[in-house]
């Protein structure tokens, strides 16, 4: 019999804390597949952010560092140009990078840093318990917007992939999504696609993943990736937004 | 011996960070700093390292801790307002005991103040400055060559105890223009980073991080740090005095009053008055039982600062309450004149009744 | 014949693998384990295909597949 399936050598045999159905631990588990498929264990630094994801050092079974609460993109810049040889990617949540750590990883992406930051939008704040997010939807209802996130005073839902793509230091951006087997497997091509970019020197690759929080959307983990489906990607397309360029 | 070149402290205290093998500066302009941020893009290029203006001090610190934790020597610098933003990655940077290199060229304060010297962050510097339970080294220097010598010593130390080190000066000190020499440091013996993350290649990984919430964790990480701090502030806490032995008023100051303190100094002692300086070359670890010592036989002991009074109590508390501890204290980003400071003396000869020997 | 082997004790319960598989070939327990949730076991593994779906929804990283 030959091996189908089983855990990643850069992921540790350890239980995570996250929920029942939380999309945390498949994007974990994609990275560390790439990693090992690309194999750079030995090389990568990953960085974990505050947000539900803050233990993923816990996890990954490579080195990783904290960030402060959105300051990630920096740290990754201080790291990378610290040692270019390293392969540096920081690991982000909707709150960690399109709220507080919106600065940082703006302008990261304007300069172009040889990093890979992944992204995970799941329209809530987990940790602190459900309250919006800057990708809440409209009429979402969260901890903070008890009658649904009204634009007119809490804003509308920020597109950040697209935001980034406008960058010319930005050199691929691809949003995608865990809420089925079809999509998994794009987003770990999407994975694979941004790391070897960095490998290759070739500039900023960003991957944002919808992800469900079935907890703080209060519904069933099957029903949730349902509502990936239904109501996320109406807001937040899925599909290569920045292409990598061609070769020269 | 090395050459002699003229720079001003900003300068100086750029080359001395490459001097000292340090090949990252991140930083965020601010007067009175801005000769640093300008002299390391052109500088860190020549020697094959890396200049980045950043978005903010928030972000510059942070790169500072990115550099840091994969083993590099790192460098930002700021004024008062900047170095308040990253007092958040500051406290990181403590917690996840990692070695790192800020200077603070102070301004006045509080909210924007003016970009005149002033010392009003000595609280801020010595007392850890963001959340927690942290100490920062502090380094005082009081001229140009003390700079190039204590960032050399702030790489260091930071290596040495894993810690961020402060090294406070102001606008004059900064602008000024003295003969100074810059001599790549003779190799330190300081411990391996084998806590950096450079890879797992051939050992498990590494992890850095602060957030420790196991029953009981937090307690003994903090009570670790806390004997690195006594540990520091045994070897580490220097001074310098000035005609104190015999004092019967001493000067206390750091930074560039500690310069007009010392020729103060010299005029009365030839007008033969025992007068003495006592300068703090550390403000943390602040060297206590040295200024213990050298205040034992003064009627009077005069703190000089440039700020509504902050040096003064580790002074009061290091000698006391019975011990008669005055404060000369300039706030607003404003120097303190000789005159003034001679007044304050006359002043204090008078109440005292000294007589010249 | 494939064989999917999961780890019950540490299944969180989460059914995205019954949802993946294309031949019902995982069910959720009766039992609870010590977690407390009734848990994902393969049931009908004459059925397996060995595709490994359920593993690439796996949350938990508790499912391997050989075949």
């Amino acid at each position: 019999m030959t091996t189908v399936f089983k855990r990643p050598e850069s992921l540790k045999d350890t239980e995570t804390h996250y929920c029942s159905g939380c999309g945390h631990g498949i994007v974990h588990r994609l990275i560390a597949e790439v990693v090992d498929e690309l194999g750079i264990r030995e090389r990568v630094v990953g960085i974990a952010p505050v947000g539900c994801a803050v233990l993923a050092y816990e996890y990954f079974n490579f080195d990783v560092s904290e960030a402060a609460h959105g300051r990630a993109p920096a740290v990754a810049t201080g790291m990378k140009r610290a040692r270019p040889d390293l392969i540096v990617f920081a690991y982000q949540g909707d709150g960690d990078l399109a709220a507080i750590g919106m600065a940082e990883i703006i302008h990261a992406a304007n300069r172009g840093e040889h990093i890979t930051v992944f992204f995970v939008n799941n329209a809530v704040y987990g940790m602190t318990g459900g309250q919006m997010a800057p990708t809440t939807m409209l009429g979402q209802k969260t901890e903070t917007t008890p009658r649904g996130r009204n634009a007119l005073g809490e804003g509308a839902p920020i597109r950040v992939a697209e935001l980034l793509a406008q960058f010319d230091g930005v050199k691929f951006v691809e949003r995608c999504t865990v809420s089925k087997p079809r999509n998994v497997l794009k987003a770990r091509a999407a994975v694979k696609t941004a790391l070897s970019l960095q490998i290759e020197g070739k500039g900023f690759g960003f991957v944002e993943i919808l992800s469900p929080c079935p907890t703080y959307w209060g519904l069933q983990p099957r029903v949730a990736m349902r509502m990936i489906e239904e109501r996320m990607e109406e807001i937040f397309p899925l599909g290569r937004i920045k292409e990598p360029a061609a070769e020269g | 011996m090395a050459e002699k070149h003229l720079m001003c402290g900003n300068e100086a205290l750029s080359e001395a960070a490459v001097a000292a093998g340090c090949r990252c500066y991140f930083g965020y302009p601010i007067t009175p700093q801005n000769e640093v941020t300008a002299y390391m893009s052109r500088r860190m290029p020549e020697v094959g390292g890396q200049f980045v203006q950043s978005e903010s001090e928030l972000a510059a610190i942070n790169m500072v801790f990115g550099a840091a934790v994969v083993g590099a020597r790192a460098i930002t610098t700021s004024s008062s307002p900047g170095i308040s933003l990253m007092q958040e990655g500051i406290s990181y940077i403590a917690a996840n005991e990692l070695p790192a290199v800020i200077v603070n060229v102070m301004r006045g304060g509080p909210g924007l103040g003016n970009i005149g010297p002033s010392q009003a962050d000595y609280f801020q510097a010595t007392r850890g400055g963001g959340h927690g339970d942290y100490r920062t080294i502090v380094l005082t220097p009081a001229s140009v060559q003390e700079i190039v010598d204590h960032v050399i010593l702030a790489f260091d130390l930071a290596d040495r105890y894993r810690n961020p080190v402060l090294i406070l000066i102001d606008g004059v000190l900064g602008q000024m223009v003295e003969p100074v020499e810059i001599a790549p440091p003779p190799a330190a013996d300081l411990p391996a980073k084998d806590w950096a993350l450079t890879g797992c290649k051939g050992r498990p990984p590494n992890k850095s991080r602060s957030l420790i919430l196991g029953e009981n964790e937090l307690l003994e990480m903090n009570r670790r740090l806390q004997e690195k701090y006594r540990a520091i502030e045994a070897a580490e806490a220097r001074h310098e005095a000035v005609d104190a032995a015999d004092a019967e008023i001493l000067l206390v100051a750091y930074g560039s009053p500690a310069r007009t303190c010392r020729s103060v100094v010299r005029k009365y002692r030839e007008r033969g008055y025992r007068i003495g300086l006592f300068r703090p070359v550390t403000a943390w670890p602040f060297p206590s039982a040295a200024l213990a010592e050298c205040a034992k036989g003064a009627s009077a002991v005069l703190v000089v600062e440039m700020s509504a009074g902050q040096l003064v109590e580790d002074v009061r508390l290091t000698l006391g309450p019975a011990a008669n501890v005055l404060l000369l204290g300039k706030p607003g980003g404003e120097v303190i004149q000789a005159g003034e400071l001679e007044a304050e003396i006359d002043r204090i000869i008078g109440l005292h009744k000294m007589k010249r020997r | 014949m494939a064989k999917v082997t999961i780890d019950s004790r540490r299944c969180k319960g989460c059914e995205l693998c019954v949802e993946a598989c294309p031949h019902g070939v995982i069910v959720m327990s009766t039992a609870l384990n010590d977690r407390g949730v009734h848990f994902a076991q393969p049931a009908r593994l004459e059925e397996c295909t060995g595709c490994g779906l359920c593993a690439v929804m796996c949350p938990d990283v508790i499912i391997e597949v050989e075949k």
